[in-house]
């Protein structure tokens, strides 16, 4: 393979996926070869711009394409990628799902990726999960984490047309993996869109259960820490304030509480600064490309 | 979907067991509602709205966690109805069809599906399951203030296409002006006015819920909400008690004894107010920065903890543009206030 690196693709030329392409842009492990979309559109156009081979002939013509790709980043329906998974998996293609398909396993990269390197097909969930599992894991990583709420605020600009005709799909894909990848026993999610001038940057408050005992020097250290791995890839994630600690309240059945409050600033790299909620998938889901294609690399196939 | 016939000039909503669940902390307890359900009833109310204050799902941290499962207190106020429907609030990106369907389940015949002004596109969802579950519906556009008539009318007409059969001018903060509380019932009613009907939910906080009620039956619209005691969010809603007496005295009908209501609010709910919501200056301050009503009591408890006024608090909230929801912003702010005041 050309200059030692993974073949990749990326599978919907649309926003997220040029956003994407930005950031794979500047990998040392990956090599986009081909942008796939279904009609002719700017993002083909941008990307062949980039010497890079696109067609509007979708998966059929990305399949014929030799070398193949070995990862895939899907970044257009959920039921498109309903339908083009099982071809990738049946080429042998690692795919990153950035769609609401949720096939594989739920991703978020410095809490869970690393059991799931080598999976066919990996979710990268939802945006405001991608900002707040962290937290989550940082705080249930040290104490156990009896409930967990997040409420993640993005400007009206940056939700598009598929986020809103289903809402709801957020809130349960979020609040389930508030529970499953993040850690907690029980999980709630709440998405807001405020549609302020100028647009607001992405905010997320992460709301934990703790016990009456809890180690709260700890739960700040591990948030910290925390916010570190993240920042490695999202550089514009930072805490608002310190972590706030609230004292066990009986209607919180007698156990306390730890509020954490985020501001995802995106890279700005195709999609504006204050999308960090979009941000935060395409930063996450390249750092799960590179990690998957360090692993190729470090294994002769 | 078609709207409902109704019966007189006015329908009026009493939202006291959902709205006033803000001004209670979400503490109702199952025998409040159902005293407040069988007054209301027995006035010939016909629709009463019983949820969380942030609506089903809302029981949380951001929002307070409900005393008694809102589920619970649906089936005790449909077992106490007789004549009126039970609605509840939905506000997508909260709650969620599920809740929907488990409110359905508990007897709920209404939902109010609720977005801010601009974003209506996220309730056709909601809308879609309300009519698959055989339900009534009205949609309110939170937050009018926040947009002009025309812009107001279009998410009206997004709303009424998905299902909704009323939507609403919301004024949940309680800062309309009378001249533009007007201009935007009489842009909702050119919109949508010959396949819905328009409603009005209004809030004290400048003194004008009861004022504007009557602007909105002179130019068409026909559902208008109150609460009893105006116990709901900010300085709390246009009293249906006093909603009933005006427009008694206008020679508006509605189908309610206003002297039923008026012993209602003094009887049933004055004895288990926690106070009486009223203009003071946390509230004023709400309704002149357009600050949503329900962050009252947050930003007062956020105040004490961080030692910063609450209606510093609440004026930074309106100059940022907080929406309804973003409860949790109330504790930022507060730190940042405190953290600006040792500077």
């Amino acid at each position: 393979m050309s200059s030692g690196r993974v073949p990749a693709a990326i599978v919907g030329p649309g926003n997220i996926g040029t956003d994407l392409l930005a950031k794979l842009q500047r990998s040392d492990v990956l090599d986009v070869r081909y942008v796939v979309g279904v009609v002719e559109s700017d993002g083909l156009a941008r990307a062949r711009d980039q010497g890079i081979a696109a067609s509007a002939e979708g998966v059929d013509w990305l399949l014929r394409q030799d070398p193949l790709p070995q990862i895939v980043f899907e970044a257009t329906s959920a039921a498109a990628h309903v339908a083009n998974a099982p071809r990738y998996a049946e080429a042998g293609i690692q795919a990153v799902d950035l769609t609401p398909a949720h096939l594989g396993p739920m991703v978020c990269p410095p809490v869970n990726l690393h059991d799931h390197l080598d999976a066919p097909n990996v979710s990268m969930i939802t945006c405001g999960g991608q900002a707040t599992i962290p937290m989550v894991h940082a705080v249930s990583r040290v104490t156990p984490v009896p409930y967990a709420e997040i409420v993640a605020s993005v400007s009206s600009r940056s939700a598009g047309p598929g986020t809103r005709a289903n809402i709801d799909e957020f809130t349960h894909t979020t609040s389930g993996a508030v529970s499953e990848v993040g850690g907690a026993e029980r999980g709630k999610a709440i998405i807001i869109l405020n549609p302020v001038e100028p647009p607001m940057i992405m905010r997320d408050t992460v709301f934990c259960m703790i016990g009456p005992d809890a180690d709260h020097d700890a739960i700040t250290r591990s948030v910290h820490e925390m916010v570190a791995d993240v920042q490695e890839y999202v550089p514009g994630y930072t805490l608002r304030a310190e972590p706030q600690f609230d004292d066990p309240r009986a209607s919180w059945r007698g156990n306390g509480r730890v509020a954490v409050f985020l501001e995802v600033k995106g890279n700005g790299d195709f999609l504006p600064e204050y999308a960090g909620n979009l941000d935060i998938m395409t930063a996450a889901a390249a750092r799960v490309g590179e990690l998957m294609a360090a692993r190729k690399l470090e294994v002769p196939a | 979907m078609s709207r409902p016939d109704l019966a007189h000039d006015v329908r009026l909503v009493d939202t006291t067991l959902r709205d006033g669940s803000h001004a209670m902390a979400h503490q109702f307890t199952e025998q409040q509602v159902r005293d407040t359900v069988r007054a209301l009833d027995r006035a010939g109310v016909g629709v009463i709205e019983v949820s969380h204050g942030d609506g089903i799902g809302g029981s949380s941290f951001n929002y307070g966690f409900s005393h008694t499962d809102e589920m619970t207190l649906i089936a005790a106020a449909r077992e106490e109805a007789r004549q009126a429907k039970i609605a509840v609030l939905l506000v997508p990106g909260i709650g969620t069809v599920d809740d929907l369907k488990r409110a359905r389940d508990a007897g709920a015949d209404m939902v109010r599906v609720a977005t801010h002004c601009t974003e209506a596109d996220v309730s056709p969802q909601h809308f879609q399951a309300a009519r698959d579950l055989g339900m009534e519906t009205a949609g309110f556009l939170m937050m009018a203030h926040r947009t002009p008539p025309e812009d107001l009318a279009k998410q009206a007409r997004i709303m009424v296409d998905a299902g909704c059969q009323a939507p609403y001018c919301t004024d949940s903060a309680g800062a309309l002006l009378m001249h533009e509380a007007r201009a935007r019932f009489e842009a909702l009613v050119a919109e949508v006015g010959d396949e819905a009907w328009v409603g009005y939910h209004g809030h004290q906080n400048l003194s004008f819920g009861v004022a504007n009620s009557v602007i909105a039956q002179e130019v068409g619209v026909r559902y208008i909400d109150g609460s009893l005691c105006a116990l709901g969010a900010g300085s709390g809603n246009s009293p249906t008690e006093v909603l009933a007496a005006v427009f008694d005295r206008l020679g508006v009908s509605t189908g309610v004894d206003p002297m039923a209501l008026i012993d209602a609010a003094e009887d049933v709910v004055r004895p288990y107010l926690p106070r009486w919501p009223k203009m003071d200056r946390n509230a004023i301050v709400q309704g002149w920065a357009g600050v949503y009503s329900s962050f009252l009591l947050h930003a007062e408890t956020a105040a004490e903890r961080y030692k910063v006024p609450a209606h510093a608090i609440l004026r930074r909230c309106g100059e940022i543009g907080l929406v309804g929801g973003q409860e949790d912003m109330i504790i930022d702010v507060a730190i940042q206030l405190a953290a600006e005041g040792e500077r």
